[in-house]
């Protein structure tokens, strides 16, 4: 019965669940539009930053930790792609580099949480300050636009004969890699074990320092590949690229069932929390719903994805308690009678 | 496990032989670390008016140093409602979201009745303020869910309500009352009014944690929220009021805000809880609960306004001011964590020469 | 046991360095190789004076941010428009002022078939790609408030010319110093365009003898927020003890530096001006903190776009310069250079003429 109740409850299911609601409420809404590849296309595209930098996201929230400063590493590679572009660099060796200085940003945060012992809250809110300035320093108040239609295609063309766009595909890939390093390596046992308790962790022999460090730095490189894409998708390097993105992605990282005190998510509920908030929105842009309700609903979202798997945890221990009070009854009524049996035995005084 | 316990205890008990006078040393030394705390911000924020009035004596002016006191005081309101809540290890993210209702509708309810008198118009804020933060903590107390999830999505959820109220309207100068308006540019003694108001919560909030029982049981919460239910502490009582007061506190800010902007529309406060976080931070307050002071963060607060506008007057290229923010608040967390360790790292040597000295 | 994990991606981060390395060395896609690779726009299509305004447009109206009153203003303009003629007229848009939100709504007006988009672009050239897609599937386009690229739309609505405004602005400063000091300009964000052209155009009037007098010491930006203006308005003064005035050519700039001068000692002694509704200022205007300051109608701006944009859709006009309208009871407007229709000079109020407005 328990089993039953958590099984409904698992919040993955929901997920799923209310996915395809969306999907066939949208449908019938907008006369079939919300389905078409077209809109499907947009879809994609919209979601695609959000998507790429949830998946390493994910890992770290599993660790207990948290990145409040993916946006600001968005925004410097943005910045840094279109300064480096201005003098004269070849964009295959800007795009690397890039991606090199997202995984130092990472690196700095990870090195600042694990060998000071600094809680990565406190840390990520000041290196959000300090690499959205250097991105301000970079590149100051210009944007430079004129990146060349080969490269700018993979943010606004499918891939030849589909739907689908290259950013997705990207994150179809990531997604891959990022679920077998969570869910089936000894890596992702070692991100689980210290998120649901560093002692315990550091006890068994996970190296716990090392695996957050590699966490960090895996979210700066991959937000810094979400700058590319965001570069490109708009063909526009500009240093406030991103701004606010952060509470966005943390955002469906929840929505996705993560635990924010670690220890405790999977990597397809992130993916489905992503495609939820994201169809989510395209419908009621689409269906010419304001933006408010818009806003109202995605905190609402978050309230339900904590709310539900509590109550469902509460329900479930109800049962278990009442099968568990059961059998401790039987056990104490045999005491008793045995004890009855012994004062008997040794008769009265 | 309990067999270690014992024993240790009776090594104790038989080695030293004033326990109780040791215990009492080193709760004076934390004392005494938590005061340095404070004074190590003053530190800082006395050198960095200093280097700015060198560069720039126009900074020490009365005008300016006001307008520093004033600068902060909003922020530093919001870091008094947050320590409360940080102490008992979470955190509230609607803080900028409740700030902005609450101006736009106490704004609002100013316009449309003009003879509207002061004071229940700011109780108003505060009561919409307090029933947020009501609501956040009914939901993390009630429900045990993390915090920092259900105040993000408050945060959505109060902003995207402004949004909806607002319908895109604005509430300027010319609406509301002169003795609203006044009383946020106006100052008593030489003293902004809205620093005196600020002064005054800080002490309530100072005085209630340091002096009051169930404001010694936040600390307790955050200590170790599972030894707290075992000592009968009422854990979830506790958790929401401290959220509710936080709200609370967002709405009073809110009405003040209005006070002394003006113009007030559906984004008023927008991605303030970072930089309160970020006061609190600075201020001393301990992010994972258990530690920290009303003043701290208080001074957090200040000591990060002072810098921004330090930048400024000292003629900063404006593209460097947020990059340098950023590392001093780094820089910031970072000493503040190195003189800790070395305080602990001497507090652990003195108790064990102690005991070596008692033990011989 | 998580030690080769970092070893493995320091290493396939080096690979890909050291491969990106090779494939540039021979040859890579730099800025010079590519250069000139887009064309520029070329409407073919010809236009027919004659035609009527067709009755059954769709227009989709999409501001910067939805919560913006100067923006609500704008969009009252383009309602009245539309009602007069029966137009479906659908306002919506982001509730923050960033490019990448706003393109969602580009390609939302897309997917549904819409005729007509007036839009305000919070980017020159991030919303260009997605517009260039909207009008190749038949969409028209018109900016205004602030453009985007030329070759992504079909008019651009321009509220006065850049020239204008820049002009206007430092000639109002001038008056109110005598054109003697030194001045700061508080501006939007640091990537406004149009705040940016201005201020390019005000520094090539400076440099004019007439104005030799003046002394422009600082551009700070206070972010379109009205806290950070705010602050950044006290900065200024502190930074500056011999400043004299203030330019902000933005309406959050200028309220919120107005509210701070007339709360400190440096109200009546330092001078400010610069782009404003009339609303928000009446107050400052009335106490003698601000003596003049300009803006255009926003709703005659929503009124005009709306009426290019139907005109657009019904075949009257293709964007072409020369080609002539008429926008209701404003009157006939003529397209200029690069599809561009101006509004007219902006408004300059002052005490006598403030309470004649209402926006």
């Amino acid at each position: 019965m328990a089993d039953r109740i958590r099984a409904v409850l698992r919040w993955e299911t929901a997920l799923v669940v209310l996915l395809v609601a969306v999907a066939v409420v949208g449908s019938v809404r907008t006369d079939g539009t919300f389905l078409s590849g077209g809109n499907l296309f947009y879809l994609g595209l919209d979601i695609a930053e959000i998507a790429l930098i949830a998946l390493p996201l994910t890992l770290v929230i599993a660790a207990a930790e948290i990145d409040l400063s993916v946006a600001s590493v968005l925004g410097l590679s943005s910045a840094l792609i279109g300064w480096l572009w201005t003098a004269g660099w070849p964009l295959e060796t800007i795009l690397p580099v890039v991606v090199l200085v997202g995984a130092a940003c990472g690196a700095l945060n990870g090195l600042l949480v694990t060998r000071l012992g600094l809680p990565s809250l406190a840390v990520t809110i000041g290196t959000m300050a300090l690499f959205r300035g250097l991105a301000l320093v970079v590149l100051g108040d210009t944007a430079v636009a004129d990146f060349p239609a080969s490269y700018t295609q993979f943010g606004t063309t499918p891939v030849p004969g589909t739907n689908l766009p290259y950013p997705i595909l990207l994150f179809a890939v990531l997604a891959v890699v990022f679920a077998v390093l969570l869910h089936a390596s000894s890596f992702g046992r070692a991100v689980f074990a210290v998120g649901a308790n560093e002692e315990a962790a550091r006890f068994s022999g996970v190296r716990v320092k090392r695996t957050k460090l590699v966490l960090f730095v895996l979210t700066g490189a991959v937000a810094a590949l979400a700058g590319i894409v965001y570069t490109f998708r708009f063909s526009s390097a500009r240093a406030d690229n991103g701004t606010g993105l952060e509470l966005a992605v943390v955002a469906a990282v929840l929505l996705g069932g993560v635990s924010i005190f670690g220890g405790r998510g999977t990597l397809g509920g992130v993916v489905a929390g992503v495609l939820l908030l994201g169809s989510l929105r395209n419908l009621l842009i689409l269906d010419d719903v304001s933006t408010e309700v818009l806003t109202v609903v995605t905190g609402l979202l978050l309230l339900v994805s904590v709310l539900v798997p509590a109550v469902g945890r509460r329900l479930g221990r109800r049962v278990d308690n009442s099968r568990l009070g059961r059998r401790v009854d039987n056990s104490r009524l045999g005491r008793r009678a045995g004890r009855r049996a012994a004062t008997s035995a040794a008769g009265p005084p | 496990m309990s067999g270690l316990t014992v024993e240790s205890d009776v090594d104790q008990a038989s080695a030293g032989q004033r326990p109780a006078r040791r215990g009492a040393a080193a709760r004076r030394l934390v004392d005494r670390v938590g005061r340095v705390r404070e004074l190590g911000i003053l530190v800082a924020l006395v050198v960095v008016v200093a280097v700015t009035a060198v560069a720039n004596p126009a900074f020490v002016s009365p005008q300016s140093l006001r307008d520093l006191l004033l600068n902060a005081s909003i922020i530093a309101l919001l870091a008094v409602g947050q320590t409360l809540v940080v102490v008992t290890r979470n955190v509230d993210l609607s803080v900028g979201s409740v700030l902005g209702l609450a101006a736009f509708l106490t704004a609002q309810t100013f316009a449309a009745n003009p003879g509207l008198p002061l004071l229940p118009g700011l109780l108003l804020g505060v009561l919409i303020g307090l029933a947020c933060g009501a609501l956040n903590g009914l939901v993390v107390a009630a429900g045990q869910v993390p915090s920092l999830v259900v105040t993000l999505g408050t945060l959505y959820v109060f902003r995207g309500l402004d949004f909806t109220l607002a319908r895109g309207r604005q509430v300027n100068a010319a609406d509301l009352p002169d003795a609203l308006l006044s009383l946020g540019s106006g100052r008593l003694l030489g003293i902004p009014n809205l620093v005196l108001i600020t002064l005054v919560v800080i002490a309530a909030g100072a005085l209630y944690l340091r002096a009051y029982r169930s404001g010694r049981e936040l600390y307790a919460i955050g200590s170790n929220p599972d030894a707290a239910v075992l000592a009968g502490i009422p854990v979830g009582r506790r958790v929401f009021v401290a959220f509710t007061v936080s709200g609370a506190v967002a709405g009073l800010a809110g009405a003040l805000w209005m006070a002394r902007y003006g113009t007030v529309d559906a984004a008023a406060g927008t991605g303030l809880e970072l930089q309160v976080v970020s006061a609190v931070v600075v201020g001393g307050v301990v992010i994972s609960g258990g530690s920290g002071t009303v003043a701290g963060a208080a001074l957090g607060a200040l000591l990060l306004g002072t810098i921004t506008s330090c930048l400024v007057v000292l003629r900063i290229p404006a593209f460097w001011q947020q990059a340098i923010t950023g590392a001093l608040l780094l820089a910031a967390i970072t000493v503040d964590r190195l003189v800790a360790l070395r305080l602990a790292a001497a507090l652990r040597r003195s108790s064990r020469a102690g005991r070596r000295d008692e033990g011989g | 046991m998580t030690a080769r994990p970092v070893r493995r991606i320091v290493a396939g981060l080096a690979l890909l360095l050291s491969g990106a390395v090779v494939l540039s060395a021979c040859g890579g896609t730099t800025r010079d190789s590519s250069a000139g690779a887009r064309n520029a726009d070329n409407t073919t299509a010809s236009a027919n004076p004659n035609a009527e305004l067709k009755k059954d447009l769709k227009i989709t109206f999409l501001p910067k941010q939805v919560n913006n009153p100067y923006f609500t203003t704008a969009q009252h303009g383009g309602e009245q428009a539309a009602q007069a003629f029966g137009w479906q007229f659908k306002a919506t848009g982001p509730s923050d002022a960033s490019a990448a939100s706003q393109v969602t709504y580009i390609n939302t007006a897309a997917q549904q078939r819409q005729d007509a988009l007036v839009l305000a672009a919070n980017d020159v050239n991030a919303v260009a790609p997605a517009l260039r897609t909207a009008r190749s599937q038949g969409m028209k386009v018109v900016t205004f408030d602030s453009d985007a690229a030329t070759d992504a739309r079909d008019v651009f609505v321009n509220q006065a010319s850049t020239q204008d405004i820049a002009v206007g602005q430092v000639k109002l400063l001038s008056e109110q110093l005598g054109g003697q000091g030194e001045f700061a300009i508080l501006s939007a964000t640091p990537n406004a365009t149009n705040q940016n052209a201005w201020i390019e155009v005000m520094k090539t009037e400076l440099a004019k003898p007439e104005y030799a007098g003046l002394k422009l010491v600082e551009t700070a930006y206070g972010n379109d927020d009205d806290q950070t203006s705010f602050q950044k308005t006290q900065g200024l003064l502190q930074a500056h003890p011999n400043l004299r005035g203030i330019i902000s050519p933005t309406t959050v700039g200028l309220a919120a530096a107005a509210r701070y001068l007339s709360s400190s000692e440096y109200k009546g002694k330092v001078a400010l001006t610069g782009l404003g509704t009339p609303n928000q200022l009446r107050k400052f205007v009335q106490d003698g903190t601000v003596t003049s300051f300009a803006l255009w109608d926003p709703n005659k701006l929503g009124y005009l776009a709306t009426y290019a944009a139907a005109a657009l859709a019904s075949g009257q006009i293709t964007g072409a310069s020369g080609e002539k309208f008429t926008a209701g009871e404003m009157g006939e407007y003529t397209v200029g250079e690069h599809g561009e229709v101006v509004l007219g000079p902006p408004t300059v109020f002052t005490r006598d003429n403030i309470d004649q407005f209402d926006f």
